[in-house]
């Protein structure tokens, strides 16, 4: 425990320091809104075992509600934040209610095509600009007093949207409704038993989890100023799985790292090997599922744990 | 010109028969999926991706080779089966007896490193390959113009999945492979290769896509993405005919078609959502898909 919190302690202070090391700060704010998309999916795929491979809809239609809403209506970063949040949970509720319907594999191909629905309503959607996706979307200010258009100022309300975002998947999980969503994962059929009504509890995290990666995608809107059709293709849903897989399913740091090894990943790779990281990523991920399920953080747990067995 | 709600008729049959050759190829592609899904419980993500290598396998040998249409869709189909034998062998056994969600997602990536390495060789444009001489030109219906070689693709589409299913349902190799589905220790227990059994059903489903790529070279343009929005027509095709249905694959594949067909006459943003409007619709009446069993 206290190599996690010293672990801790040196990734708060090298999260502070960023712009001082001279780190590109764009890039780290990209970082950490992949890494809260990742945390977001990994409340559902880790904490309540449902495989959603349709998060991009989540992610990418918050992203276009906070952009347009931004660029076309002149709202404030905070309002368009939020707006674009409630739109992913809404969407999250339409997808919810027919996709909990089944489980497992189904799940997946269900979640998987109704993305893909709403990603052809994004692309013919008179108000998403079609093929070029919405451009130029201001910052704004934040409150209407601190300008964001600084990238110092912006990584460091990003920083702090990150934490709190963090705090709360933390605080979800353990909770009561946290457990009980655990308990679903081990045994749906004895939760049942036990009185809990499991498709509730399923939807609500389901839920949840879209309008925290809705929140994600927003904040991205906002730091890069654009929405584009990438924010809700398939691929995306694909990477925010290998995010999670890669980082560790079920724990709470895993998604992070992940997002911070296939973020950086794509930044150098598309300079060094170019049109080929594709491939890159499509053997990763069969890398990973074959030898590597519990992902980098899942696997350093298990030797702690093993060495304090020992 | 006789006309319905002020659309000529000979519109409305033409974008029907475009229809339901699109439907051939979903039937031809579910039916895939469905067989490998029956039998090993892998969704293969990678079906459309051996549907775009099946289609620029034989661009390749047309343009390399010199290998004609007739025999690139013998050819075609057997050296992507084959390949489809070796995942199966080197990878895909690796997970039999965990979580099928493993399954789909390693034929996710596989997916990936085909689709990347055919962008890297052809690029993202299209490339097209000409219709075989024999199915040149249109028949005159009297009430419509068919293009022949669309009433071939719809010919020997549905041929080949009647086939497959007689070949399952009322065969005794058939007999054995659901054997295998529902019991395959016990099989095994009996004599039967089972491993060997399920090698050769993943290169099956794997060559009939390759077929249906090969098929489809003529009628579109080649290019690498050809198969990835369209891999999650096809679960959703999977899903409305009840997953695992070798009926109900081949059935709701072709009434996809024709309702597409139908929906680009009446309204045409509608096209590519209507089916998976009818999933939703199918999972809400009736979770386990039409003909499925749960």
């Amino acid at each position: 425990m206290r190599a996690a919190a010293l672990m801790y302690g040196l990734l708060g202070a090298f999260a502070l320091a960023v712009p001082l090391l001279g780190i590109y700060p764009v890039f780290m704010m990209q970082l950490l809104c992949f890494a809260m998309f990742a945390c977001a999916y990994n409340l559902l795929l880790g904490f309540s075992g449902m495989l959603s491979f349709g998060h991009a809809a989540f992610f990418g239609g918050a992203a276009y509600a906070t952009g347009w809403l931004a660029a076309m209506r002149g709202w404030g970063p905070g309002a368009s934040i939020l707006a674009g949040v409630g739109v992913a949970a809404l969407t999250g509720l339409l997808v919810g209610i027919i996709a909990i319907r089944r489980r497992g594999i189904y799940f997946a191909m269900i979640t998987l095509a109704l993305a893909q629905l709403i990603y052809f309503l994004c692309l013919e959607a008179p108000f998403t600009g079609g093929e070029n996706g919405l451009q130029g979307v201001p910052r704004g200010a934040l409150l209407a007093v601190l300008p964001l258009r600084s990238d110092i100022l912006m990584y460091y309300a990003v920083l702090a949207a990150f934490l709190l975002q963090y705090a709360f998947v933390h605080r979800v999980v353990q909770s009561p409704f946290g457990h009980v969503l655990k308990a679903i994962r081990e045994n749906e059929i004895r939760a049942v038993s036990l009185g809990y009504d499991v498709n509730r509890y399923r939807l609500l995290a389901f839920v949840l989890s879209a309008a925290l990666a809705g929140f994600a995608g927003s904040l991205k809107t906002l730091v890069l100023g654009f929405a584009t059709l990438s924010d809700v293709q398939q691929s995306t849903s694909g990477e925010v799985i290998l995010m999670t897989l890669l980082g560790g399913t079920g724990t709470f740091f895993g998604p992070v790292a992940g997002a911070a090894i296939v973020v950086t990943m794509q930044e150098y790779l598309s300079g060094l090997v170019g049109g080929w990281v594709t491939v890159v990523i499509g053997a990763v991920f069969v890398a990973c599922v074959l030898a590597f399920r519990r992902g980098l953080v899942g696997t350093i747990l298990e030797r702690w744990r093993q060495r304090g067995a020992a | 010109m006789t006309t319905i709600f002020g659309i000529p008729v000979a519109v409305i049959l033409g974008q029907l028969v475009l229809g339901l050759v699109n439907g051939s190829f979903y039937a031809l592609l579910s039916l895939g999926v469905a067989i490998i899904f029956g039998l090993m419980g892998v969704v293969n993500f990678a079906h459309g991706a051996f549907y775009a290598l099946g289609a620029f396998a034989a661009l390749l040998s047309l343009q390399h080779l010199g290998l004609n249409y007739w025999a690139a869709l013998a050819a075609v189909p057997l050296a992507v089966g084959l390949l489809g034998i070796a995942l199966e062998r080197l990878l895909l056994r690796r997970l039999y007896g965990l979580d099928a969600l493993y399954g789909l997602l390693l034929t996710f990536g596989v997916a990936l490193v085909i689709e990347g390495c055919l962008h890297q060789y052809f690029g993202a444009t299209g490339q097209s390959y000409p219709v075989p001489q024999a199915l040149r030109g249109v028949l005159n219906l009297g009430f419509m113009i068919l293009p022949i070689y669309r009433a071939w693709v719809i010919l020997v589409s549905v041929t080949t999945c009647l086939l497959a299913w007689f070949l399952i349902e009322r065969t005794r190799l058939g007999g054995t492979l659901r054997a295998a589905t529902q019991n395959a220790a016990l099989l095994q227990a009996f004599g039967v290769n089972v491993p060997l059994l399920m090698s050769l059903m993943y290169g099956a489903g794997v060559a009939l896509a390759a077929f249906a790529g090969v098929l489809s070279a003529p009628v579109i343009l080649v290019s690498p993405q050809m198969g990835s929005s369209l891999v999650i027509v096809v679960f959703a095709v999977v899903v409305i005919g009840g997953m695992g249905s070798i009926l109900g694959a081949i059935l709701s594949g072709l009434s996809v078609g024709l309702i597409e067909g139908f929906t680009k006459v009446i309204y045409p943003e509608a096209s590519s959502i209507v089916v998976f409007l009818l999933m939703a619709l199918v999972l809400v009446v009736r979770p386990a898909g039409l003909l499925g069993r749960d």
